[in-house]
């Protein structure tokens, strides 16, 4: 497992998704009210459509969560699962702060 | 198979027919009617003239049933059990129904035939021809059907006048009392009122025209079109020439079968006799024909007379009658000033109503129809002075819809067994407030006091619904979503509450909505101002006012299009949609397009989309007004109007209305005069017809008028709910409408004139601004750490010479 550079902090607004290209890899980068930086699978497993990153980010329940913007199923941001249909997840990918820098961790 | 044949197709007819379809009957049905066109709703039959068309005011016409129009019926060989048609056709039965209905009563005066009568849409067709060489009216009959004929010939624009018989208009529904307050108000509106007088003849000029009709002590009222609307008598002749037992005074004799001598044939509605009577109120002629169809099929139905209540407004006035008209006991409220009179029956131990009679205030009715005959549920004072009490509990037998015959019981049994958590569930299960409407108010309270919780709260976020937070931020002066959430609400937002609450602060504040934190409230496609497509790429719709586009401009988006390889198609609302771009591609598409002159289109957003029109009287020769140039002008006005939900919008140029304007949210219709507004329309999943809200407005009237509308529904309205559902939701409907933003009842017009002229000086295109912005144009790429590089996520083939997405799964 390593650790890649993505961009700085500052680049996440605060509730508004990014998508990076993580070795060949699309992970949605979500930075939430609280500060806490999030790392979804881009792609979206209803449509396939890789577009998570442009959902509207909240919460449920508490539990900080992204609406697919094609058919708004919900994604719980720290463990990938779909609220609305517990079956179906997406991937969590690690993330951490190096000074500014967002890493996102990926297996080599 | 069982062949049935009915006579007559009017609303009973339809009724039935619509009956024995529903209760599974699979044999031949022939209607044969003698108007040229399908039962239509003459309750509403006023409504034409101020333009309902005939198709909306028609019933549907059921499939199964074979439907012969402009056809009559000449004779009834009941040996053979054979109808003959005018023109010779035979048509067989083994059972027969008249629905023949009834003819206006025409009193053998000198010059009658110069007179019209007020029953079918060619009546009407007939009086308007007439009223447009005329000044005065004049109405023979002051009963419930004589007022809506001088409601008629007022909204033609004559100067009208009523002659009644009795000493006071509307006999048979108030006495003297209500018929005095009832005479003020209509005398408010202009119309002169001749009360126990009677007509001696019609007076012609020396060319023949009418010019007045003459009273019997001499005087003369001048007028050019007289109509006669003294009462009805039943078509019985068919009846009466085939031996059928007819009664004195007319009507086809029928028992509580409703049928008639011969057992093969019934007769239903306005032509039959039942117990004596003649009934000519819609509701008694539906529960007739649900009899009938009950009794053909073998049931054992009954009808045992009918509740001749009556609640209208007429002339603006709501009048109402329930129960006896009489009683050993009564209490009168009477109130001169404001023009509101109620009187209560009650028997002489003051236990039990018998009856009430309301003129100016008719929510007595509402509250206390079901009680007659049953213990006063209150002192009658008060009764009278809290307009009946919406509190009183209805007892389970208590009639709530006369139309269609529906009790308490069988509404709460819908509610609680049926689970119907609103009107229109009730509606759709039990038939209640589907004829007149009247009892509508009655179907909200039983729901409420049933306990259904309609949870209007907008998400687990904000327990309030669009409505409330819309006053919360306007009230309190709220700019952010994160002020709102932390001091009205709970946790961080949804998909639902967030883009919610982004069209609140963009319709108070119109700002731009990637303003700071605007963007992470807003839908994709607001925050890419494009509308995404399956594969995650977005499609780009520029605004084209009113459809009309330059040659010039046509070029740029076909070169547009074909230089970033776009799918092109044409959309329904006029304009040019272009499929396929990437968020990379978006700023750079746009560029091109604002240089060209082109500004957003806001198809991706929920705000006005576009405004269609018809090529209107610059080119067309039937045009009576420049429909593009309304157009255009509509659609510069509310363009970036952000709402509950999209906004569309067509302006026709003449009634041909080719550019469909009442499917829309506000349509516009030239007339001769000026502009009909209609409101309410949509297509889409449940399609509906806007409805008139104001007639022959000028353009700046016009303008006011939908200014109000819009910005009222945007204060109002659910989140996600068009128009078509706001306006049914209205407590009142369009009259209530029409209150708030014409006669301002709320007196927030001006604020709401404001508003719109906030909104009209502050617009800015917002794709123009976003280029300008390096900020906001930072945020078009599809990878942070990657700008430049495309998505090869997204992948087309081609179909038909165009880009089609290939989703990689």
């Amino acid at each position: 497992m390593s650790w890649v550079n993505v961009c700085g902090y500052q680049v996440l607004q605060p509730e508004r998704g990014v998508c990076a290209l993580v070795d060949g890899r699309q992970v949605a980068l979500f930075r939430t009210h609280d500060g806490v930086v999030h790392a979804l699978g881009n792609q979206d497993p209803f449509s396939g459509a890789y577009v998570l990153s442009r959902g509207i980010v909240g919460t449920r329940k508490g539990e900080p969560t992204v609406a697919s913007p094609l058919h708004k199923q919900v994604f719980s941001l720290v463990t990938g699962h779909c609220l609305d249909e517990p079956a179906v997840t997406v991937p969590v990918y690690q993330v951490r702060l190096d000074g500014e820098l967002v890493q996102v961790a990926v297996s080599v | 198979m069982k062949k049935i044949v009915v006579v007559g197709y009017g609303p009973a007819a339809h009724r039935l027919v619509e009956a024995l379809l529903q209760r599974g009957f699979d044999g031949r049905i022939t209607v044969i009617g003698e108007e040229p066109r399908p039962a239509y709703d003459r309750v509403a039959l006023t409504s034409y003239l101020s333009g309902v068309s005939a198709e909306d005011l028609s019933y549907p016409v059921p499939e199964q049933a074979v439907v012969r129009l402009g056809s009559r019926v000449t004779g009834i060989d009941r040996q053979a059990r054979v109808v003959t048609v005018e023109g010779g056709a035979r048509e067989p039965y083994d059972v027969l129904v008249l629905a023949t209905g009834s003819a206006p009563f025409v009193p053998p005066v000198p010059g009658a035939e110069h007179a019209y009568v007020y029953r079918t849409i060619d009546d009407l067709d007939a009086i308007r021809l007439a009223a447009k060489e005329a000044a005065d009216g004049v109405v023979v009959g002051g009963g419930l059907l004589g007022l809506e004929a001088a409601d008629a010939l007022r909204s033609l624009g004559l100067r009208t006048h009523i002659v009644e018989m009795s000493p006071w208009l509307m006999p048979r529904q108030v006495d003297e009392g209500g018929g005095s307050v009832l005479k003020a108000h209509i005398e408010e509106l202009g119309l002169s009122v001749h009360a126990g007088a009677g007509v001696q003849e019609i007076v012609t000029d020396d060319k023949g025209q009418v010019a007045g009709l003459r009273k019997p002590d001499g005087t003369i009222i001048d007028a050019q079109v007289v109509v006669f609307s003294a009462g009805i008598r039943p078509r019985d002749e068919l009846a009466r020439a085939s031996g059928l037992e007819v009664g004195e005074r007319g009507g086809i004799v029928v028992d509580s079968a409703m049928r008639t001598s011969d057992p093969d044939i019934y007769a239903i509605g306005e032509c039959a006799l039942s117990g004596g009577m003649i009934y000519g109120l819609v509701g008694p002629c539906f529960t007739m024909a649900e009899v009938a169809a009950d009794r053909i099929l073998g049931g054992g139905a009954g009808f045992e007379g009918a509740d001749m209540s009556t609640k209208l407004k007429l002339l603006g006035v709501e009048v109402a009658q329930f129960g006896a008209m009489t009683g050993a006991l009564d209490v009168t409220y009477m109130d001169p000033v404001a023009g509101v009179y109620k009187r209560l029956f009650i028997s002489d131990d003051a236990q039990t109503l018998l009856g009430g009679i309301c003129v100016g205030d008719a929510s007595p009715y509402t509250s206390l129809r079901s009680f007659v005959g049953k213990p006063l549920p209150a002192p009658p004072s008060d009764l009278l002075f809290t307009g009946g009490g919406a509190q009183l509990e209805l007892p389970d037998d208590a009639q709530v819809c006369s139309c269609n015959n529906v009790s308490a019981g069988a509404v709460r049994s819908a509610i609680a067994d049926h689970g119907c958590a609103d009107v229109p569930g009730i509606k759709a299960c039990t038939r209640a407030g589907t004829t007149c409407g009247s009892c509508v108010p009655m179907l909200k309270q039983l729901l409420e006091k049933s306990g259904v919780e309609v949870s209007k709260n907008l998400c687990e976020h904000f327990a309030y619904s669009r409505a409330e937070l819309f006053d919360i931020v306007r009230v309190r002066g709220i700019t952010t979503f994160s002020e709102l959430i932390a001091a009205h609400g709970d946790g961080r937002g949804c998909d639902i509450c967030k883009p919610a609450v982004a069209s609140i602060l963009a319709s108070l504040h119109n700002g731009h909505v990637l303003d700071g934190e605007m963007a992470t409230l807003q839908d994709t496609n607001d925050r890419f101002l494009a509308n995404i497509q399956k594969n995650g790429t977005y499609s780009v719709v520029p605004r084209i006012p009113g459809g009309e586009i330059t040659p010039d401009k046509l070029i740029v988006i076909g070169e547009v299009a074909r230089d970033f390889g776009l799918y092109t198609k044409i959309t329904g609302g006029q304009r040019i949609d272009l499929f396929g771009a990437s968020v990379d591609q978006l700023p750079e598409i746009w560029r091109r397009l604002v240089d060209a002159g082109f500004e957003s289109g806001h198809a991706y957003g929920k705000a006005l989309r576009t405004v269609k029109s018809c090529v209107g009287s610059t080119w067309c020769r039937y045009g009576v007004q420049d429909s593009v140039g309304l157009a255009i002008e509509l659609e510069l006005r509310y363009r970036g109007l952000r709402s509950p939900h999209k906004l569309k919008s067509a302006v026709s140029g003449c009634a041909r209305e080719c550019a469909e304007a009442r499917s829309k949210d506000f349509g516009i219709i030239a007339t001769e005069q000026g502009w009909n507004l209609y409101v309410g329309g949509n297509g889409g999943f449940k399609p509906r017809h806007a409805d008139l809200l104001a007639g022959d407005l000028s353009t700046e009237e016009l303008l006011r008028t939908i200014d109000r509308f819009l910005m009222f529904y945007i204060r109002t309205a659910d989140r996600l709910q068009r128009t078509a559902a706001w306006v049914e939701s209205l407590d009142g409907g369009l009259d209530y409408l029409r209150s708030v933003i014409i006669d301002d009842s709320l007196g927030i017009c001006a604020d709401l004139d404001a508003h719109m002229s906030q909104h009209v000086a502050t617009y800015q295109d917002e794709w123009r601004a976003t280029l300008e912005d390096p900020e906001k144009l930072s945020r078009f790429v599809s990878f942070v750490n990657a700008p430049g590089v495309p998505d090869p996520s997204i992948v087309f083939a081609t179909e038909r010479g165009q880009i089609k997405p290939v989703v990689l799964s």
